[in-house]
């Protein structure tokens, strides 16, 4: 048995020549072109109609490939063509079928109707849904029960075919959208928009009303009205009135192309129990193609051989490490062979695995920030010493997204549009310092919000034009939240000095909705008490978790509430719209969780939402920011700034906000990485020897005890 | 003893539906039908309509136990109750209610569950007893006493504790094995070393306490005493003797717990990022997945009477004085 | 104002029941006997002053109040404030309220972070800041630091062994009195450790204890001496206050299924029949559901009841406290099976034994025999589990905050600690002390029920003393 322990160990140890003991991955692949990531929760959709998450569009942005993508480099955000062979032509059309002029008033405009066009020659990555025989048939659309009780992943079907990407594909994937049985999340929203869309979801529905769950149904069968294929490589969407941001949309993995034969053969029955689904592996054409997907383990995206290629593109801004961008200058992409990965729900084997070099990024928590991060006189983040030693690189990006938290203006304490109401909010705004909240809980990745627009949307405005006039100074350059002894005056002017209820004599207290309940939330609740201690309001939190928090803003019976929200497209509308009277939460079942209702403002926004970029839009939204910030539904909270590190063997990796498929632009240096790991990773034996040293040593007194009392048993 | 068997699984029949619908009430106390779709639609844009459509694809919107519209023995099988529970008894698991097929993922996880389990359980066992036989063997010298404070020691330690540690020693520190994850096949043992090693760890106070016991106890008979007195020699008597007496009880012991292996431990394997069982009921329970965690109950109480049949068969297997009645 | 939680409530109620034993015990020798073993070990004494000691706090802990506020000088009505305070947050006050910005080390005189801080001529410059409590007295920490600490941590500690003394001279001259005997020779036989109850080991840990709570107590008012968390709260202040969290899980869990066991045990034991199919049956189920689903089960449901029902609680404490409550309860019905087993094993040893034959044949009512000859038998087997949970327990608590469905967030415990620590660890520098905190405290607490479980264990299980 010793011999045997003594193999082990060996068989363990042996490759220890140039191997490494705690390389997660199989010694072979370290000198391969593969990036390694990770990601922290399992996908749960990755059928392009239903998916909604950062964390799913990592997999499928890379590939489905929707008509549009944005710019890679160029900022502010650009649409440019990804499948289509340019941008899509709008024509408007009147109420009685009438073509409209480019500049025709929005009331006059019935219908936009945007023709889009794609390359041919585009291909799907291999896939057994589009295996055919000799004689054009298809090999598993009629799979016999054996068959599938060999089957257990996709890979275990033996052929795979492939075709050319059409129009038709495009408006498939429209009708996927409609049919009420895939749930999509912006079906609703589509349905406001695309012409028929609404009616054909009623006859789909109707349709499977006797269907089973997951049984075929032929789209192809079905019309909808405002979609039409002109010829084999152009479609035509045409949409009710005017609605520039509809563009944004065609970048979406919602409008990316889907083959009927997928619907088709992921519909045959056996093969659901298998988990072999749509929504579990995808077929597109993008530039990768998911192989091994085994979400409780790792996910694993390879080159799809099919890809139509695509070169790296050559103007950008200029600055930063941008020349190793333009190395790059129209090269054909992809450049990786394989991206790997692996599921990791702890942060911290993640951060330390990305310190050893097995994760080639690494987002940052609070908790490795300051190893990473330090900040130089200036005030700007720049990598620690020990970062800048390994290579790693840092890249910043403020988030087209905003943390606010809301007052529900349907309160009877907090909401209204009353002097009283507005004074107790500009109070509580002044006295809740984000700024603090940014420094301690976000290692100051983040700018304070002074209005719903984000930095780097347009309406957004720098500097002293830009501040909120309620909240903040401008002193010396800059803005400075205004002391705490305006907040409380404030407060008594709305009649609560000290936080005592004028009238009824009683302290004020006030209600939080928290969500969640992790070790950080309670840090993070103790610091919002203090914050309205310091005007002596009593807040009571009210713990729960999101489900149940959603239901509370579905009714309108939430008080102050912490909340988010991530642009879907680069456009004001996309913020604004969170205040527009009638997107009311409680009321509408909208975005606007605050329930914020101001005529003024809903008129402005009626008029700016369809408006194209330009001085009189910048005016509108100026107005409304103005109006917003005077009623204070909200307190601005902040803006996330996303850093990322990256170790020095990865290249082109500027932060894209808009974009979700940028592995494609992603280079590395195997080389490098297979040196770097070995410097950082050279097991520590001494440990081990002193262990066994240790207990050999303890050991020795027993053992003489015990030889010592078998002889005197002995005797 | 095949009537035995026979009686003792039709015994686990009440107890098994007992268990089923105490779960079946307390998950649909929790979260009504509506609250499970609203969490699996995900959070943006959510519509009644969606939650309809939803709830009516995963077969929620029937009646929670009694269906009046049905016809026949349709008013007690068209229901939530039968669908989602009575079916477990035919192990179909169905799917969970993000979509996926439990029973599938249960015989995929089931297997890196066994792979940390199984190690810690044989060489746990090994330490132990040759901790305790030491301990024994010097019973009322010093290294007895420190012997047992030291366990007394390992025990009070919260198993936290030793995942803690050891992963930042033995990976973060030195270097020696990966901080978490897992491969499959062969690849699989050098994440398998760290958490087996702290499995044993954490069970060696109890462990070793137990056994102590146990050989004390053997020790104090009167056989021994005769052996003794025969003039063979101590480890003479602890080995050939005293050891194999004492190993009726403490095989025993194990038995019981031999099924739950396949359940995996939540902790340990939530720590290390091994995709077995134990980790995918903490997913289940953060994710509020209540097909899984349903699941999961049930085949816990399964394996639980299994190890409880097993424990009485080994009692008669290794002791002929127990008959079973 | 006085404001009673539930938990407060079973505490007292706890400690009540605890008294009457006792002073039910003291009359009876068969009761007393294995007591007096306990006495004689020195181990199990030293572990009992230690458990005294987490109880003080513990007790101190659970009652509870509003303080008043400041009253509104034209109405002159007395309001009380919201946040409710207990009488040993108010005894140190001081713990409580001087929070810094963020982490800082134990000990430490300046910030764990680098800030931005605008110098005397207008530049910035990034440097760890002063703490606005911590050794906020010295003028220049980096030298005077360390004299500071000792000189205060040994006139801290001169003062508790000057308190050891007064009580020990106390304590002799009682016994003395009490026996009849010289001071001299109960001070002679104290020392020697001849006296039935080892006192001797008893004052040696209580010296031990006082002068490392004296030290503490001293330094903790001019420094964070366990460093201070993320939102710069006292970590001194976060482990003494988990201390009740983690004794009323211990405890309370016991007391809530107690009844149930030894019903359901006794009786099943006893009657048989169908009596005994039902209860068997009862607990087979309820043991063959892993406890840990279930509590997930029960703590979910119980979510669900306190967000359905917020209003009714007026602050997070109240609504923590149920939460506890709560876990104890659910922590009992996954727990009280085993006992139940044991009782019932037990009585059907007992039913057989002659007193009770005895009783029977002479038309002792059932109740009676139950009351009066089968419970109090098999009371050692409650006292052992009892104490033998209880250490189990504690620990369970932090595995279950761990998963997320132990104690409130909001509530300071040892599990709820870890797992914040969790995260810390992978700070560089490393963030220790909270981990730290919470193993030392957790630790001490367990090993020293452990320990004194062993000892009772000992005492009260006849088999094993039979063989000593």
């Amino acid at each position: 048995m010793h011999r045997l322990a003594v193999s082990v160990f060996c068989a363990l140890i042996s490759p220890a020549s140039d191997a490494l003991w705690n390389n997660p991955y199989p010694e072979s692949q370290a000198k391969e072109n593969v990036l390694y990531s990770s990601f922290s929760e399992r996908p749960k959709h990755l059928d392009p109609v239903r998916s909604y998450s950062a964390g799913e569009y990592a997999f499928i942005a890379q590939i489905y490939e929707p008509p549009l993508q944005y710019h890679f480099l160029q900022r502010p955000y650009v649409l440019v063509p990804l499948t289509a062979v340019n941008m899509p032509r709008v024509t408007y059309i009147g109420a009685d079928g009438e073509i409209l002029a480019g500049d025709a008033p929005v009331t006059d405009i019935a219908f936009s109707e945007y023709e889009i066009r794609i390359q041919p020659g585009i291909r799907y990555q291999p896939h057994p849904a589009l295996a055919r025989n000799e004689h054009g048939e298809y090999i598993y659309h009629a799979l016999s029960p054996a068959q599938i009780k060999q089957v257990h992943e996709l890979g275990d079907f033996k052929h795979t075919g492939s075709r050319e990407l059409t129009a038709m594909d495009y408006m498939y994937q429209i009708k996927r959208m409609a049919n009420p049985r895939l749930h999509s999340p912006i079906a609703g929203v589509m349905a406001q928009y695309i012409v028929g869309f609404s009616e054909l979801s009623e006859r789909l529905e109707t349709a499977q009303a006797d269907l089973e769950d997951g049984a075929y149904l032929d789209l192809r069968r079905f019309r909808i009205a405002g979609v039409t294929i002109v010829d084999r490589y152009t479609y035509r969407i045409r949409i009710h009135g005017k609605y520039p941001q509809f563009l944004y949309w065609q970048a979406m993995p919602f409008f990316a192309p889907l083959p009927w034969e997928a619907e088709r053969f992921y519909a045959q029955p056996g093969l659901r129990d298998k988990n072999i689904t749509l929504d579990w592996y995808p077929i597109g054409t993008g530039p990768f193609m998911l192989t091994e997907n085994n979400p409780n383990l790792r996910m694993v995206l390879a080159r799809n051989p099919n890809f139509h290629g695509e070169k790296f593109p050559d103007v950008g801004e200029m600055g930063g490490h941008e020349d190793m961008l333009l190395a790059d200058n129209g090269r054909p992409m992809p450049f990786l062979d394989r991206a790997v990965y692996s599921l990791e729900k702890e942060s911290i084997p993640r951060w330390n695995k990305f310190l050893q070099g097995f994760y080639d990024n690494s987002g940052l928590t609070s908790d490795s920030f300051d190893q990473a991060i330090q900040f130089n006189p200036q005030g700007d983040a720049t990598l620690t010493a020990q970062m800048g030693e390994r290579g790693v690189r840092l890249s910043t990006a403020v988030a087209t997204s905003i943390y606010y938290m809301g007052f529900n203006y349907l309160h009877p304490v907090l909401g209204g549009g009353s002097e009283r109401a507005r004074n107790l909010r500009h109070a509580i705004s002044i006295a809740v310092d984000f700024e603090e909240f940014i420094s301690i809980f976000r290692n100051g990745r983040g700018i304070a919000a002074h209005g719903p627009i984000p930095p780097g949307i347009f309406g957004h405005r720098q500097g002293q034009a830009g501040i909120n006039p309620y909240v903040y100074d401008w002193v010396d350059g800059r803005a400075r939240r205004k002391p705490l002894a305006v907040a409380k005056k404030l407060l008594r002017e709305a009649g609560y000095a000290n936080g005592i209820d004028n009238t009824t004599g009683k302290p004020l207290a006030l209600h939080f909705e928290a969500i969640g309940s992790g070790p950080d939330e309670k840090a993070r609740l103790n610091w919002m008490r203090k914050q309205f201690r310091k005007l002596g309001i009593q807040l009571i939190v009210r713990a729960t978790d999101y489900n149940r928090f959603r239901d509370k803003m579905l009714k309108g019976k939430g008080e102050i509430f912490l909340w988010g929200w991530n642009a879907d497209y680069p456009d004001p509308e996309n913020f604004l719209f969170l205040l527009y009277g009638p997107n009311s939460k409680a009321k509408n079942n909208g975005e606007n969780a605050s329930n914020y209702a101001r005529p003024e403002f809903d008129r402005l926004f009626a008029q700016m939402k369809n408006m194209d970029n330009g001085i009189e839009r910048m005016r509108l939204i100026d107005e409304m920011v103005t109006i917003a910030r005077r009623d204070a539904p909200w307190m601005w909270g902040f803006h996330p700034q996303d850093f990322s590190l990256h170790h020095a063997w990865v290249r082109n990796t500027k932060p894209n906000l808009m974009a979700n498929n940028t592995l494609k632009y992603v280079r590395i240096d195997p080389e490098l990485r297979a040196a770097k790991r070995g410097l950082w990773n050279q097991p520590v034996l001494w440990p081990l020897v002193l262990a066994g040293a240790l207990l050999a040593i303890s050991l020795i007194p027993a053992f003489v005890s015990f030889r010592r009392r078998e002889r005197s048993t002995a005797l | 003893m095949t009537a035995y068997i026979v009686r003792r699984l039709l015994y686990a029949i009440p107890i098994l539906i007992g268990v089923n619908l105490l779960t079946f009430v307390l998950f649909f106390v929790i979260n009504t039908p509506d609250d499970i779709a609203r969490s699996q639609l995900g959070d943006r844009r959510v519509t009644a309509a969606a939650i309809d459509t939803w709830k009516r694809a995963h077969g929620y919107q029937k009646p929670l136990i009694y269906n009046e519209n049905a016809q026949g023995l349709g008013k007690l099988t068209d229901t939530v109750l039968f669908n989602k529970s009575v079916r477990l008894f035919a192990f179909d698991f169905g799917r969970s209610d993000s979509g996926r097929d439990i029973g599938y993922d249960i015989g995929q996880r089931m297997w890196p569950s066994l792979a940390i389990a199984v190690p810690t359980l044989i060489v746990g066992i090994l330490v132990n007893i040759t901790f305790a036989l030491l301990i024994a063997l010097f019973r009322g010298t010093y290294i007895d006493f420190w012997g047992v404070v030291l366990c007394v020691i390992l025990l009070s330690v919260s198993s936290l504790f030793y995942i803690i540690g050891g992963q930042y020693l033995l990976s973060k520190l030195f270097h020696l094995v990966p901080i978490s994850g897992y491969d499959t096949g062969i690849n699989a043992t050098k994440f398998l070393i760290l958490p087996v090693i702290v499995g044993v760890i954490s069970g060696v106070g109890s462990g070793t306490r137990w056994y102590r016991t146990l050989f004390l106890e053997e020790i104090g008979k009167d056989y021994v005493r005769t052996a003794r007195a025969k003039g063979l020699s101590e480890h003479v008597v602890l080995f050939r003797h005293v050891l194999r007496n004492a190993l009726i009880p403490l095989l025993t012991g194990i038995v019981v717990v031999l099924p739950l292996l396949f359940m995996g431990s939540l902790i340990v394997e939530s720590f290390f990022g091994v995709p077995g069982l134990g980790s995918y009921t903490i997913d289940g329970i953060q994710r509020q997945d209540f097909a899984i965690v349903r699941s999961m109950v049930f085949l816990g109480s399964v394996l639980y009477i299994i190890g409880l049949l097993l424990t009485d068969i080994s009692y008669t297997l290794v002791d002929p004085r127990v008959r079973l009645r | 104002m006085l404001v009673l939680f539930w938990t407060d409530v079973l505490i007292y109620l706890l400690v009540a029941m605890v008294v009457v034993f006792a002073l039910y015990a003291r009359r009876r020798e068969h009761l007393r006997a294995p007591w007096r073993e306990v006495g004689r070990s020195g181990v199990a004494m030293g572990s009992l002053v230690v458990l005294a000691f987490y109880v003080t706090i513990g007790l101190l802990d659970s009652i509870h109040f509003r303080p008043a506020l400041q009253p509104d000088e034209e109405a002159g009505k007395r309001e009380y404030a919201h946040e409710i305070l207990s009488v040993f947050d108010w005894l140190v006050t001081p713990l409580r309220e001087r929070t810094e910005k963020t982490y800082s080390a134990p000990f430490a005189a300046n910030l764990y972070t680098k800030e931005t801080v605008e110098l005397a001529d207008g530049r910035q410059r990034r440097q760890f800041p002063r703490l606005k409590y911590g050794a906020r007295h010295l003028d220049d920490p980096a030298t005077e630091k360390t004299a500071d600490i000792v000189a205060t941590g040994l006139s801290a500690a001169v003062k508790g062994v000057a308190v050891w003394g007064l009580i020990c001279v106390m304590l002799i001259a009682a016994l003395a009195r009490k026996k009849q005997q010289t001071f001299r020779s109960v001070f002679t036989r104290m020392l020697s450790g001849a006296t039935a109850v080892r006192w001797r080991s008893m004052l040696y840990t209580f010296a031990v204890l006082l002068v490392i709570s004296f030290a503490a107590a001293d330094l903790s008012m001019e420094y964070h001496i366990l460093g201070t968390d993320k939102v710069g709260e006292d970590v001194f202040y976060q482990t003494l206050k988990s201390i009740r969290t983690g004794l009323v899980i211990g405890t309370l869990t016991t007391l809530v299924m107690l009844p149930f066991a030894m019903l359901l045990g006794i009786m099943a034991g006893y009657f048989g029949g169908w009596i005994d199919d039902v209860i068997q049956y009862l607990y087979t189920t309820l043991s063959s559901i892993p406890g840990v689903l279930l509590i997930a089960a029960a703590v979910l449901i119980l979510q669900v009841y306190l967000d359905n029902h917020a209003d009714r609680f007026s602050s997070i404490a109240e609504r923590a406290d149920l939460r506890l409550l709560f876990l104890c309860l659910i922590l009992g019905v996954t727990s009280w099976t085993s006992l139940c087993r044991y009782l019932r094993g037990e009585t059907l040893k007992l039913r057989d034994t002659d007193y009770i034959q005895a009783a029977t044949a002479l038309g002792v009512r059932q109740f009676t025999i139950l009351t009066r000859h089968v419970a109090p038998n098999v009371m050692h087997i409650v006292l052992i589990t009892v104490v033998l949970d209880f250490s189990a327990l504690v620990l369970a608590e932090a595995v279950l905050s761990y998963v997320q469905i132990g104690v409130d967030p909001a509530m300071n415990s040892w599990g709820n600690m870890i797992n914040s620590a969790r995260l810390e660890m992978a700070r560089e520098p490393i963030v220790w002390w909270s981990l730290f905190a919470a193993f030392l405290f957790m630790f001490s607490l367990v090993l020293a029920a452990n320990l004194f479980s062993d000892a009772l264990r000992d005492a009260f299980d006849p088999r094993l003393r039979r063989e000593k």
